[in-house]
């Protein structure tokens, strides 16, 4: 949901936790990308790396794969590339997103290696990690200013959108859930109230 | 096959149109008492657990981990307004391209067609009204009054909690009766401590209680305690929910009488004007088109609110031009839900050391406290509040700056603790606020579609106005931070508590059922779920609609057997 679209019913309906925390976080739920976007595209099977993706070029599915394997990189846990989450980018543009914001999105993809150029004189692909880490830093304090300024109506930042894209395709994957996140599928227990010490890593609700 | 061609016909000792919640319990009381009963439902057949194709899913097992893609947003131009659009059970909701109707007023009608109806992604929540809900009409003079009480109802919804199974706590509280309750599912940490601090302001007249819910904690025959996976809307694997499948099918199956068939959408009552008595049921096959008539002598109407209704506006137009019931002028009238969508939330940083292990299918609840017990506002009646605590999740991470290995470790990480409350408000019945045929449009089925006008009125938004601002001082009553109300707007519809439209009542002038949930134009023809209700009160509904329907069963039956009906 859009952030004013703060959950609604929560217990009312669906999953209690999840909507209450989306109500409770007001967050800018992910993955309402629909909200901004798409394409008539039916759906299809997951993509594989090293292919084109709808819309995208095999290519540019590389980019986004090392885009959000910047974002999100290998730590302790695996990292975006490897949850696979450039081709799930692509597609989410693809089918979910509208005209307009597919646009937006594309023309940033385009403008990622374009300030990649003015910054060190190379493409995203050829730049180094800490290259790659400042163009995204950049771009970052960037969207984060052009969104809170932004009016109804106006276009997204396109970095927005890959944040936005980025963060749901790995925090939903396998790896993100199980690895990043600890998931228990069936937890058979309600325990109301734990010990947490810092650092420990937060519990993925059912989908 | 010409439509319209009788095929056949079969008779039963009763028939149930609709197979959700209101449905299922009419099926199960009357085939419980001996009768043979043929249980119709327009939509597909949903087999319990077998059907529940995406309740094991991990979120990266579907092709776009749940969420809404353009093609769909452009298949379902209702259900795409909330947030029941989604990838993980789009299949339970109705087809807004083969079913639409018309909105003279925006009415967001979110339905399930198929065996069980909504039973399957429902809510949950589960409160009784009380005997001020009973009186409100009658002493605000809005509307007209309800013909029973709740001394009339108290044993039905005993009767059917300990069937349905909810969990909740005993509170004495005269706005919002105890129940037969299993175990309630407890307040979290964060919840608890805001609880206890509460007890000390207002008066201790604001309460945050457990949500009373349809999930089991303790086990009943053929159904397992919740796990607290918070998947209900997929469908449970342990039927630790309450849903047509998991309880009341299950037992009226087990009598041997019950006949149930999907794909069968009923077109109209047959009308005994000389009897007045419906005589038949008319049904058309959804799949090959068929029409059969299935005969008898009482027919119970749980189609969900608005296509009882419609049913009745179809039927005995010979008669009545307005259909069966509109002799009373109000068939179609007085529709309500609840409205919602407003509050407020806060942060408790100081609970940073606390955390919880399960997803609990429910949250708290804070009762009316509005218009009773001496207190007097600008308007009438009140609203509940439903919420809960929780830590923030990843999703924060979208506001937040930052990107590197570090950002995504600590976006793994619970965030800070959150709690805040959506409160839900009764809206007055209003006799401009109704649904009726459009003749100029035809479903999929060349059915005459409906077509709605429905607003809230200044009652209501005056009280939306104390939905926000009591909760943002509950919050900060009870040392919470950062407290923000919300106001995210409400379309009628959204709540999903569609009520009203053949109202009880106790004068065939004004209402269209009695006190029994009969016709009073067809006296064999019962409407048990939320069309009947002659006010909304601001508890969610549908345990309310299980009471009416069980008691009403028993009645019909006591009646087939005087030979009254």
């Amino acid at each position: 949901m859009a952030d004013e679209d703060v959950a609604p019913v929560t217990i009312n309906r669906r999953e209690m936790l999840k909507r209450v925390a989306a109500l409770l976080g007001g967050s800018a739920l992910v993955g309402q990308a629909a909200l901004l976007a798409g394409c008539e595209r039916a759906a299809e099977a997951p993509p594989a790396t090293g292919a084109g993706v709808g819309l995208f070029t095999a290519d540019e599915v590389a980019l986004l794969d090392e885009m959000a394997d910047t974002l999100l990189p290998e730590t302790d846990t695996p990292g975006a590339k490897a949850a696979g989450v450039g081709p799930f980018m692509a597609l989410m543009v693809s089918d979910c997103y509208w005209p307009d914001d597919q646009r937006v999105f594309r023309d940033g993809l385009v403008e990622l290696d374009e300030r990649t150029g003015a910054a060190h004189g190379k493409t995203f692909m050829a730049a180094t990690g800490a290259e790659r880490l400042a163009v995204l830093e950049a771009l970052d304090a960037e969207q984060y200013a052009a969104t809170q300024a932004r009016a109804d109506g106006e276009p997204p930042h396109f970095f927005r959108m890959m944040k936005e894209l980025a963060l749901l395709g790995y925090f939903t994957s396998e790896i993100g859930y199980t690895q990043a996140l600890r998931y228990a599928e069936t937890p058979g227990r309600y325990d109301p109230c734990v010990p947490y010490e810092a650092g420990e890593r937060a519990w993925a609700p059912h989908a | 096959m010409l439509r319209g061609q009788r095929v056949a016909q079969e008779t039963f000792d009763a028939i149930v149109v609709g197979s959700g919640i209101s449905g299922g319990w009419a099926a199960k009381e009357l085939t419980e008492k001996g009768l043979r009963v043929l249980l119709l439902e327009r939509g597909k057949n949903v087999e319990h657990v077998k059907d529940y194709v995406n309740a094991r899913k991990g979120p990266w097992e579907y092709p776009h981990r749940g969420e809404r893609t353009v093609a769909m947003e452009k298949a379902y131009p209702v259900l795409k307004r909330d947030y029941p659009l989604n990838e993980t059970n789009l299949d339970w909701w109705a087809s807004d391209r083969d079913s639409p109707y018309t909105e003279l007023k925006r009415f967001d009608w979110f339905r399930g067609y198929q065996v069980g109806g909504r039973s399957l992604m429902w809510g949950r929540q589960s409160y009784r009204l009380s005997e001020y809900d009973f009186e409100a009409n009658a002493q605000d003079g809005v509307g007209v009054d309800w013909p029973i009480r709740y001394a009339d109802i108290a044993p039905w919804y005993d009767h059917v909690e300990r069937h349905a199974g909810i969990a909740g706590s005993i509170e004495n509280l005269p706005q919002l009766p105890d129940g037969q309750f299993q175990p309630p599912m407890p307040l979290n940490c964060a919840e608890e401590v805001v609880a206890e601090r509460l007890k000390s302001h207002f008066g201790g007249r604001r309460r945050i209680i457990p949500g009373r819910n349809a999930n089991l904690t303790q086990p009943l025959p053929g159904r397992s305690p919740c796990q607290y996976r918070n998947a209900c809307w997929l469908g449970c694997p342990y039927g630790a929910y309450f849903s047509t499948q998991s309880s009341t099918l299950p037992a009226a199956m087990a009598t041997g009488r019950l006949t149930l068939k999907p794909w069968s959408i009923v077109t109209e009552l047959v009308y005994d004007r000389d009897r007045r008595r419906a005589s038949a049921v008319r049904v058309l096959d959804a799949v090959s088109d068929k029409t059969t008539e299935y005969r008898a002598p009482i027919v119970f109407l749980c189609a969900s609110a608005l296509n009882s209704t419609w049913i009745l506006m179809r039927s005995a137009t010979d008669v009545w031009p307005g259909g069966l019931g509109s002799s009373s002028g109000e068939l179609g009238h007085n529709l309500m839900d609840h409205h919602f969508r407003v509050g407020a939330s806060g942060s408790m940083p100081e609970m940073a050391d606390k955390y919880y292990f399960g997803s609990r299918p429910t949250g708290f609840y804070i009762p009316r406290f509005r218009n009773l017990f001496g207190d007097k506002r600008d308007y009438l009646r009140g609203f509940g509040l439903q919420g809960g605590a929780s830590r923030q999740d990843w999703q924060r991470a979208v506001r937040e700056l930052g990107v590197g290995g570090d950002f995504k470790d600590r976006m793994a990480q619970p965030g800070e603790w959150r709690i805040g409350a959506t409160a839900f408000g009764e809206m007055l019945p209003d006799h401009d606020n109704w649904i009726g045929i459009d003749d100029t449009r035809a479903d999929k089925w060349g059915l005459p579609v409906l077509k709605m006008h429905c607003e809230i009125g200044e009652n209501e938004k005056l009280m939306r106005r104390d939905m926000q601002n009591d909760m943002a001082e509950i919050l900060e009553a009870c040392g919470v931070s950062d407290v923000h109300t919300f106001d995210n707007d409400y379309a009628p519809g959204m709540g999903i508590h569609e009520m009203g439209t053949a109202r009880m009542g106790r004068d065939p002038k004004s209402s269209v059922l009695n006190g029994w949930n009969q016709v009073w134009d067809a006296p064999n023809v019962f409407v048990t779920d939320g069309a009947c209700m002659t006010s909304s009160a601001c508890q969610n509904p549908s345990l309310t609609y299980m009471a009416l329907t069980a008691r009403a069963a028993d009645y019909a039956v006591r009646e087939l057997k005087r030979g009254n009906l």
